[in-house]
């Protein structure tokens, strides 16, 4: 039988969801053993190269460059998962999300400290080759269907190692109290 | 002497003190049922409804309703839990609770609840609601993304005339629980410590003091809310 294929992506995240995978030290000469890697920065495979069969979703959807992912990882992997607190329900990008974007693209191009009287033309990025930035920060289960949800920022090591195992081997989770924590 | 009555919770049988509430009731009888906007020794006032249970195929809540003789109540239940879990994912996609970036993170009460109702999402949309956070008072801050108006502070804290420090202001979904500037002025080291004490989300916080405890030594790090009680 062959593995099953796992692949990763990173949206509107910090990479902290992918140290937290990273973490889980020596059983990730297990998890090689047990699963073979496709789209991922990990091993920096940029595009789908066969279908997948677990999705990772770190980080929620700022730009349309994120959507655009999301939806190739839906379109290519059967199990899709949110893995930490951006991609389940923002996050810290969302910080920005009560306050309109205007405001936003305003305070940071034009009237911040550390930018104002240097932008004299008053310009906002609006190249077609920039992501368009979304009005707000989704999670990723509003673009998306999700499958599952693991909360942490980032969710602990051992988090993802009992659920990685548990789909791959289709036994019961493992989810003893101390390894769901929302911080 | 006291009536002493005879009832059952989810099928045990207990006993207390006739007319006392059920929450309490259960209390005596070590049997837990969550709550969140009844605080103990301040008068109870059924708004959150997360202690709702069971009784005569009606949802009541059980900090207001008091225990009566020969009553069946269904507390620990699929159906009563999933409700109270809703009510904690309401609560959550209802104001900005941005866990991570909280300094009440791991002592928190809602988020304990919802660790024990494992929520890993909230069924609901995300609001992300406009707040502003009050910083005009010399001892606390008020961050209103947090709020979830249970009125533990409005009800708990008063000066020695008296008078509410906190009060509700607007109406609806536009509510907040804002601090009398003066009162909020005058407001006593012990007083202040009281209001970030009855606060149970990180809605009321010290000022030039945060994250005072560190990971692994917070309330709610290593067991359930809760687990104090045998059932």
């Amino acid at each position: 039988m062959s593995k099953p294929v796992i692949a990763t992506a990173t949206l509107a995240g910090c990479f902290g969801c992918h140290m937290s995978l990273l973490d889980i030290d020596e059983k990730i000469l297990d998890l090689i053993e047990l699963v073979e890697f496709n789209k991922s920065p990990i091993d920096d495979i940029k595009n789908f190269t066969k279908k997948c069969d677990i999705g990772l979703i770190e980080g929620g959807c700022c730009n349309s460059e994120n959507v655009h992912v999301l939806k190739d990882f839906r379109n290519n992997c059967k199990i899709l998962i949110s893995f930490g607190e951006c991609a389940i329900m923002g996050g810290l990008p969302a910080f920005r999300n009560p306050i309109p974007i205007k405001e936003c693209l305003e305070e940071a191009y034009l009237n911040g400290p550390s930018v104002k009287g240097h932008n004299e033309s008053g310009i906002l990025p609006n190249d077609d080759e920039i992501p368009m930035m979304l009005d707000k920060v989704y999670p990723c289960h509003e673009i998306v269907k999700i499958d599952y949800f693991l909360p942490g920022c980032p969710p602990s090591a051992e988090l993802i190692w009992n659920a990685l195992t548990a789909l791959i081997s289709g036994k019961e989770m493992n989810l003893p109290y101390e390894v769901i924590k929302f911080d | 002497m006291a009536d002493i009555i005879n009832f059952t919770i989810d099928g045990k049988e207990c006993m207390a003190e006739k007319g006392i509430f059920i929450l309490q009731a259960a209390k005596e009888n070590d049997i837990y049922i969550p709550s969140l906007c009844n605080y103990e020794g301040v008068k109870p006032q059924g708004s959150c409804r997360i202690c709702s249970i069971k009784t005569n195929g009606q949802f009541v809540t059980a900090c207001t309703t008091p225990v009566a003789d020969g009553m069946e109540i269904e507390n620990n239940t699929d159906e009563i839990n999933d409700m109270r879990k809703s009510i904690i994912e309401l609560l959550f996609v209802e104001g900005n609770h941005f866990c991570p970036a909280c300094e009440m993170s791991g002592d928190c009460e809602l988020q304990a609840l919802a660790y024990r109702f494992q929520m890993m999402v909230p069924r609901f949309i995300y609001q992300f609601p406009l707040r502003e956070i009050d910083a005009r008072h010399p001892k606390i801050l008020k961050d209103q993304n947090r709020c979830i108006r249970c009125k533990r502070c409005i009800r708990t804290i008063k000066d020695e005339k008296g008078r509410s420090v906190f009060a509700f202001y607007g109406r609806g979904k536009n509510i907040e629980v804002n601090v009398d500037p003066v009162l909020g002025s005058k407001l006593t080291d012990k007083l202040a410590a009281k209001a970030i004490e009855v606060c149970p989300v990180g809605s009321i916080l010290p000022r030039e003091k945060g994250f005072r405890t560190p990971i692994g030594q917070r309330k709610f790090d290593h067991e359930p809310i809760g687990s104090e009680y045998k059932h």
